[in-house]
């Protein structure tokens, strides 16, 4: 073939790449941002090395027998689990019995009966409540909830502080994200299946539990083991109104001061200075940070595996 | 008796509907909306109770003492000690958070869903992501103790800090915000619509150009909301830094250069809030004045969120 006159010349693709400049600073904003992203991942190697080196120094210096025995003093050397794993479960567990029903209640509500107008006033309420600091939550706990509900519920209480108003705390600080992750799920649920089941002539409150629950499971169950997950993991209000400074007896009394895994952390790091003194005060402090970190990340990712496992595509 | 159709109508409905519900009121519906009402109305009295519990017993004494509360140094004597080195070591630590963590943050985001395609790579750092998300704070706290503290000590925070010094606590704050900046950045970006991004690949941009002109703008009321609302939750988070050694008790240094401020001793708002929460009850209505500070900063932070999302959210 011949060239017909006036035909442009012929692109080759390096005349389409553009300048060497505008190339090589799209090669180095493509690094910046692929280290930016590399760090999170540098983050959860150091989180695991740092938990591990110290929790490996424990577990090889302590006496084993001694982690199963009844009791947490850390600083006379006795490192009873049970003690702290108890104090934990006592707290999340009551934590969730607040937190369940105010918590789904309110997100039944606020997705199947609530006005728009409604809505749009409560859920801003709730994200208000969700963002009240723990701390604040501690002290309310110890101050009011303690001599008012857990009075009424524990005659008889000697302790200001104790597991229950604790518990209490927990629950009052999660009901906001079961509230929110479950109210997610149930309002995504597609109205055609509402429609389905009042054409059948069902009520608001057989198409609310009957129909919309059911297909909002996989939400409303990742939504109570998260809030379980964070009672688990939280610290500031089992600190202040749990009551146990240092160490704690074994209890299972809701009733009593108890001492769980996260306010025994903070107890060992607020005497610090002896906390690098004493031999295995300190790596003890990791190894409780590591069983909490895996029991966290053990329910969190069941939560991230039911909502795959569960959902139902529509 | 019924006269216009529309009347007919309308007794003929009452009829049907009389038919269908058996003449009887269905009590156990009213019961259970009645009880959803009341659960919520639970929750949010909650709230309410505890905001009024703050403000009877805070108010007083900012009230009495007002700029020489927020100002004052921490003490022994509650009539003296007030939050001025809270509030700012709480400002320092919001610095390195702004600092640190928006651009790493953004940066991160801005790699898995504009850069990355669906490699391995992408999927593990999304999941990485999601889980440290899901860390409890405190286990942050360990982190910072273990590499900030203790580790790197002699150099975040050299003589009497012994380590637990302002960058310690900052760089912890810091990592611990990280994976929410990233969360929110990314939803922000995902919720551009494709079509924005062609339109200027069509022109001939390069992916920064398309990043930096077309799809950062339209997301930027996003990332914002979520970088506020992250800066809010590490203005409350207490946890973390009582295990990196925010000060509990009192210091008294005067701290000549912004070099060794930032290797000294410091305390947060939060931190005080726990210190003073464990003193005498003599201390109580300083805790509350604190957590009025406390709220307050943070009501502030949220509402302008909020106003911020409403002013500029999009709807594509």
């Amino acid at each position: 073939m011949t060239a017909i006159a006036g035909q442009p010349p012929r692109l080759t693709v390096a005349d389409l790449r553009g300048s060497i400049g505008r190339r090589r600073r799209e090669l180095l904003v493509r690094v910046l941002f692929l280290t930016a992203s590399s760090i999170s991942i540098l983050i959860s190697l150091l989180i695991i090395v740092s938990l591990i080196g110290e929790a490996l120094a424990f577990i090889t210096q302590v006496e084993l027998g001694l982690l199963f025995e009844r009791g947490w003093f850390p600083r006379r050397e006795l490192f009873g689990l049970p003690t702290i794993l108890a104090g934990t479960l006592l707290v999340a567990v009551i934590g969730m019995l607040v937190a369940t029903p105010l918590g789904l209640g309110a997100a039944i509500y606020l997705s199947e009966y609530a006005s728009p107008r409604v809505r749009r006033t409560v859920k801003p309420i709730l994200e208000v409540l969700a963002g009240i600091p723990s701390v604040v939550l501690g002290y309310f706990a110890l101050q009011i909830i303690s001599p008012t509900v857990v009075d009424t519920i524990c005659p008889g209480a000697t302790e200001a502080s104790n597991l229950a108003a604790a518990g209490i705390g927990v629950g009052i600080l999660i009901t906001p994200l079961v509230a929110s992750v479950a109210e997610d799920a149930m309002y995504a649920v597609p109205r055609s299946l509402r429609e389905a089941s009042y054409a059948l002539g069902a009520r608001r409150r057989t198409t609310s539990l009957s129909v919309v629950l059911p297909a909002a499971v996989s939400g409303v169950v990742a939504a109570l083991i998260l809030g379980l997950s964070r009672g688990i993991g939280e610290t500031m209000v089992v600190s202040i109104a749990a009551g146990a400074t240092g160490g704690s007896l074994f209890t299972v009394n809701p009733c009593q001061p108890g001492q769980t895994m996260t306010a025994a952390m903070t107890a060992l790091a607020t005497g610090s200075d002896q906390v690098r003194g004493a031999t295995l005060a300190f790596p003890s402090l990791f190894f409780v940070g590591l069983l909490l970190f895996v029991f966290t990340l053990v329910l969190n990712l069941a939560a991230d595996r039911f909502v795959r496992r569960v959902r139902i595509r529509y | 008796m019924a006269s216009t159709p529309r009347a007919q109508a309308l007794a003929g409905a009452e009829v049907v509907r009389r038919a269908i519900q058996g003449g009887r009121t269905d009590w156990r519906s009213i019961a259970f909306q009645g009880l959803l009402v009341g659960l919520l109305i639970l929750t949010l009295g909650v709230l309410a109770w505890l905001l009024t519990v703050v403000l009877v017993n805070g108010a007083p004494v900012l009230a009495d003492r007002g700029v020489d509360f927020l100002t004052s140094p921490l003490a022994s004597n509650p009539s003296e000690a007030g939050v001025g080195q809270a509030i700012a070591g709480s400002l320092w630590l919001m610095a390195f958070v702004a600092v640190l963590s928006f651009p790493l943050g953004i940066g991160a985001a801005v790699y898995l869903e504009e850069y990355a395609r669906d490699s391995w790579f992408r999927n593990m750092t999304n999941s990485v992501v999601r889980n440290l998300a899901g860390v409890p704070a405190i286990v942050y706290g360990l982190l910072g103790l273990a590499i900030f503290v203790v580790a790197l000590g002699d150099f975040v925070g050299p003589g009497p800090a012994s380590g637990r010094s302002l960058i310690a606590g900052g760089l912890t704050m810091a990592i611990l915000v990280l994976p929410i900046v990233i969360i929110t950045s990314a939803e922000a970006l995902r919720a551009v619509p494709g079509s924005i991004r062609e339109a200027a690949f069509g022109v001939g941009a390069t992916r920064w150009e398309v990043v930096r002109s077309h799809v950062l703008p339209y997301a930027a009321p996003g990332i914002f909301t979520g970088t506020i609302l992250s800066m809010a939750r590490a203005f409350g988070e207490t946890a973390p830094l009582v295990l990196v050694g925010a000060v509990i008790g009192g210091f008294n240094v005067q701290y000549d250069s912004v070099l060794e401020t930032l290797q000294g001793r410091y305390t947060a708002l939060p931190t005080t809030v726990y210190d003073w929460a464990r003193k005498p009850p003599s201390f109580g209505e300083n805790v509350y004045a604190a957590i009025l500070v406390l709220i307050a900063v943070l009501l502030i932070v949220n509402a302008l969120a909020i106003y911020l999302r409403n002013r500029f959210e999009r709807r594509w």
